[in-house]
């Protein structure tokens, strides 16, 4: 949370009138809508959210057990801000941007209350090379300098979008802290390493693009059937235990993109320890660098106050934007939005407004609306390139996808990994369904898979659909009559759609080898079962019955494809095996 | 302290009073009736001048002339570890006519949440003794694992055996571990006298007892108070163990009940509904109730939570089970038709999850094989029962050897795997046995989530030999 301006911008004081849980309201406070308050004599921190007549209602980021009326409403005259500066990466907060590690050194191993702590340390030096010299024309969003922040990112230092920009009349280099002073402009302007931003407001940005690159999640359901575009949007609905939250992690660690913000909303506190204690020591299989060290993690975990739940999508989102101007990609992980969308019920309800579809404030859908709107693929201001890609898993209530917050997500985002409780009790993981799942940018980054990993991809891609759509109708008959009722041929196409399905679309997250499989790998493992597919129908049309086809040793072999480190010549070996073995038989 | 007798309106489990002094939010509050009885109950909404007070013990007796003391803080549970072996009521009183609790400290009952960064990742495997539980949905120090069962169903023996056999295996407990002891919180809300009972009994036969606290609220007790009793539970849980150094198992039933008091006291304060006619902040409660499980670094003990719910008409996406399992990490299902197969416990493994599990076992948790083991055994178990579908069209005649072998499977995986009594206690060894002993039922090729390394280890020779016959002969 953004501290700087507190003290110079506290104006007129409150007092309570009434608490009721997160919701307090107060009299004679002179403020604005979102506005940042203290609420109570212990200052917990909170927001105004309805202003009636002399009468403010604010919303209480901490527990309120124990406040009463008459205690005073500190107004800081700010709205709810982020500092954005280095230091973020490597860092965990909680939904208003307090840092857990220093809450921790505070005050403990429980969250107190009343405690408050900038968002990026304000004492820590960092070194400030200027990429800009006195006399040097600047304008709103230009970068001045850089700083080198962690292993693989460097930062760099903006003007800030709200100021006017002009020429740079003095800069400094060398160590500084992020609150001095390191470019002044003539018109009086300073600019410092540390900006604050409105989290509910979305940095400016000079045009959104159409994005045309994949995200490579190194997953190959996704990467193979359903890929997200960097700067798209994705959700990820399941119920309870369907995979939403390692389909999430997996993502956090593996995905090509530059910075990785992560937001576990309302997420359970082992969970996000897993997080904590895993990121560190993992790599980045691109850069071979920490994965912490293009990772922020926003945790507020599922007992931590709700209004901090409600906020902390924004603190996220803000985050990456800021990121998103340097130039970078950056991926946005929410998990989950539903419990965002609670939190938002919740308040609602506290503030008695008249609900909408079960019992959701009418203004979800645009809520949610703006949210994803804030990703993209942006033009920035200072002419660099930038993305921020957004995936939003959803929980809906007993895994019903018509509930309103499904719905409302499914409007705006256009890939949608569907997740399956069915194929998650069959331990079937990622526990994506690939009949109901789709991706609305496969035609557009196509393209990119033809020049960067085969020209075959997209035909091989529409191979493997048409064969699992072709099982679905198939299984269908099975149920009634058994498999052996079916003709071979089709009998056949069923063994080739569990391969796709087994040793393709499934994956383990927890093996060393498979949890990440490039997109080059994606294409030869699914080659090698189309090789299967063509030299077994060869082999039927030449009278080979259908069971001693699927007998060949070779065809299980399939099912290792995804474990191999050193997949090209276990692939090569596996197809000639596959096809000597069939042409043998006739 | 003052008094008042200043009250406006009774309403349900709801009294509100006119008040000429701040009265802070959440504080308690002392009802004395006419007739000398004293209430608890605490403020459940405050502005100047009005406060709404929700009272633990029932209304009844209350008129507007009873006075009413704020005692100007929040409620608190004494703690100590005399409270061992004892028997307190829903609101923490003794009951078991013990002497007076002298406390070493008083904890607030809304705990704080653990800093998730000071948190440690829970990894140690506790050996329930169940197959279905350990083979397949392993339980882990520091989770907390639900029961979604329904009504009618053994989930309290299941429950009592978990309590009975839980234990960590001699080669992990390590040196750290010394000296840190297994306790027993025990928080019953709403059940009826005779499953007390039946939980007592067990406690006092066992010896349990002594390093039990049980803390009862009867069916027939208020119901407001169950919104009280798991919160001083789980703060004197939180107490043993981040404080006392103890492994705390907390087992909490029926939180069904706990919800229907939640749903009480929104109807009464007639606040807008969420699902059902359930409170829309729910979630938010149940959250504040079962995060608080886990390991803190640097601290000894833990605390694993093991709630029970009944399902309303054993429909697991009603409320209080769904916003559960999005809360808990994973949930065992007790099941109707394998209970009335006489299987026990009847534990259906498929929905069943652990999600701790992956982290928790494998080589130097439990054995190498053992993620791969219950991989297959899901899978193959998964394939039996669609096939059961099917059999019922065409016969089992009309199979083909394969499908028969799986339908074998199913079938002895629920008689030998899951069924063994709730008295018999098997050590992660035996399970994972009986685990090789079903899947030397099917060929080995069929073995594909097992690495090739473990089936050269641990495949049953003969039943391979065997399988192997019957296929050429096929």
């Amino acid at each position: 949370m953004s501290q700087a301006t507190e003290t110079d911008a506290v104006r007129e004081d409150g007092v309570i009138e009434s608490v009721s849980g997160p919701v307090v309201t107060a009299t004679d406070l002179d403020a604005r809508m979102n506005d940042v308050v203290y609420v109570g004599d212990e200052g917990l921190m909170g927001e105004v959210i309805e202003i009636e007549g002399n009468l403010t209602t604010l919303q209480v980021y901490e527990e309120t057990s124990n406040v009463a009326p008459g205690e005073p409403v500190e107004n800081t005259g700010e709205p709810l801000s982020v500092d954005l500066g280095p230091g973020m990466l490597d860092s965990i907060y909680d939904g208003v941007q307090r840092p857990l590690a220093v809450l921790e050194d505070q005050m403990g191993a429980f969250l107190d209350r009343g405690v408050d702590a900038p968002g990026i340390d304000l004492e820590k030096t960092w070194e400030f090379e200027p990429t800009v010299e006195e006399g040097d024309d600047v304008a709103p969003g230009d970068i001045v300098g850089t700083v080198p922040e962690t292993e693989s990112i460097e930062h760099k230092v903006m003007v800030p979008p709200d100021y006017e920009g002009g020429e740079v009349v003095s800069v400094d280099g060398g160590n500084f802290a992020v609150t001095e002073t390191v470019v002044e402009l003539d018109n009086g302007e300073e600019i410092q390493m540390r900006q604050e931003w409105p989290v509910r407001e979305a940095r400016p940005a000079k045009e959104k693009e159409t994005p045309r690159t994949p995200l490579v999640s190194g997953q190959r359901i996704l990467d193979g059937l359903f890929p997200i575009a960097k700067g798209g949007t994705a959700a990820i609905p399941g119920p309870f235990g369907s995979g939403k939250t390692v389909t999430q992690h997996q993502l956090a660690k593996w995905a090509d993109a530059d910075i990785v913000v992560y937001v576990g909303c309302g997420e359970r506190g082992n969970e996000m320890t897993e997080v904590i204690d895993d990121f560190p020591e993992l790599e980045d299989p691109m850069t071979g660098k920490p994965l912490m060290s293009r990772t922020c993690l926003i945790a507020n975990t599922s007992n931590m106050p709700v209004a901090a739940r409600e906020s902390c999508v924004y603190t996220g989102i803000t985050i990456a934007e800021y990121y998103r101007d340097m130039g970078y990609d950056v991926a946005l992980m929410a998990d989950s939005t539903s419990r965002w969308a609670e939190a938002m019920r919740e308040i609602s309800s506290r503030l008695e407004e008249m609900p909408g579809e079960e019992g959701y404030p009418a203004y979800l859908a645009a809520r949610l609306s703006e949210f994803y709107e804030r990703a993209g693929k942006f033009r920035n201001l200072n002419g660099s390139e930038g993305s921020v890609s957004a995936i939003g898993a959803v929980s809906p209530p007993g895994g019903d996808f018509s509930e309103p917050v499904t719905q409302n997500t499914l409007r705006i985002v256009k890939t949608f990994w569907a997740l399956d409780a069915d194929l998650a009790e069959r331990r079937h993981f990622p526990s994506i369904n690939w009949n109901e799942s789709y991706s609305l940018y496969t035609d557009q980054l196509d393209p990119w898979y033809v020049e960067n990993v085969d020209e075959n991809f997209p035909d091989r891609r529409q191979w493997a659909v048409d064969v699992l759509d072709e099982e679905g109708e198939l299984q269908e008959i099975v149920q009634l009559v058994g498999k052996d009722a079916l003709p071979e041929d089709q009998q056949l196409t069923l063994e080739v759609a569990r391969y796709i399905r087994e040793s393709w679309l499934q994956q383990n997250a927890f093996h060393d080898v498979d949890t990440f499989c490039s997109p080059e790998k994606t294409y030869a493992m699914l080659g090698a079962i189309e090789t299967f597919n063509d030299e077994a129908f060869d082999a039927l049309e030449a009278g080979v019955p259908v069971e001693e086809i699927q007998d060949i040793d070779a065809a299980p072999r399939l099912n290792r494809m995804g474990v191999q480190d050193d997949w090209e010549e276990y692939i090569s070996d596996l197809e000639d095996s596959i096809a000597e073995q069939l042409r043998e038989k006739y | 302290m003052k008094e008042y007798q200043t009250i406006t309106e009774i309403s349900g489990p709801l009294v509100f009073a006119e008040v000429d002094e701040p009265i802070g939010y959440d504080e308690i509050v002392e009802i004395e009736t006419p007739n000398g009885d004293t209430k608890r109950g605490q403020v459940l909404e405050s502005s100047s001048g009005l406060v709404a007070i929700q009272v633990f013990e029932g209304t009844e007796g209350i008129d507007r002339k009873s006075s009413v003391r704020f005692l100007g803080e929040t409620l608190k549970m004494p703690v100590t570890e005399d409270l061992l072996g004892r028997v307190l009521d829903g609101s923490g009183q003794p009951i078991d006519g013990g002497p007076e609790i002298v406390p070493d400290d008083r904890h607030d009952i809304v705990g704080a949440a653990i800093n998730p960064y000071a948190r440690e990742y829970p990894q140690e495997f506790i050996q329930t003794g169940v197959s279905a539980i350990d083979g397949m949905n392993t339980l882990i120090r520091g989770q907390k694992l639900p029961i979604f069962s329904g009504s009618g169903l053994p989930h309290n023996d299941l429950a009592l055996q978990i309590a009975r056999q839980a234990s960590v295996p001699e080669e992990e407990e390590g040196d750290d571990d010394e000296g840190s002891e297994f306790a027993v919180i025990f928080g019953a809300m709403g059940i009826t006298a005779e499953e007390a009972n039946e939980f007592m009994d067990d406690f006092e036969r066992t010896g349990a007892l002594e390093r039990s606290v049980v803390f009862m609220n009867l069916a027939d007790d208020p119901a407001v108070e169950r919104t009280v009793t798991p919160r001083m539970a789980l703060t004197t849980a939180e107490y043993l163990a981040f404080e006392k150094g103890y492994h705390v198992l907390v087992i909490l039933t029926d939180m069904t009940n706990y919800c229907e008091a939640l749903r009480e006291i929104g109807a009464a304060r007639e606040e807008v509904p969420g699902r059902r006619g359930y409170p829309g902040y729910m979630y938010t409660d149940l959250a504040q109730l079962y995060e608080r499980a886990g390991r803190i670094e640097g601290r000894e003990g833990s605390v694993t939570q093991l709630p029970i719910l009944t399902m309303p008409g054993d429909d697991d996406t009603h409320p209080i089970p769904d916003l559960t399992g999005y809360i808990t990490e994973g949930q065992i299902y007790i099941d109707r038709d394998l209970n009335s197969q006489g299987i026990e416990p009847p534990i259906d493994v498929l929905p069943s999850l652990s999600r701790l599990m992956d982290d928790g076992i494998g080589e130097g948790f439990t054995r190498e094989d053992h993620e791969d083991v219950a991989n297959q055994l899901f899978a193959a178990y998964a394939r039996g029962e669609d096939l059961r579908d099917l059999v019922n069209i065409v016969g089992r005649e009309a199979l083909s050897e394969l499908d028969n072998k799986y339908l074998d499977f199913a079938d002895r995986f629920e008689t030998e795997f899951v069924d063994q009594g709730s008295e018999t206690n098997r050590s992660i060894e035996e399970t994972l046995g009986i685990g090789w002993d079903l899947l030397g039922g099917l060929p080995k090729q069929e073995l594909n989530r097992i690495d090739e390394e473990f089936i050269e280890t641990y495949y049953p020779e003969d039943a391979e030999s065997e399988t192997a016959e019957e296929v050429a002969a096929d």
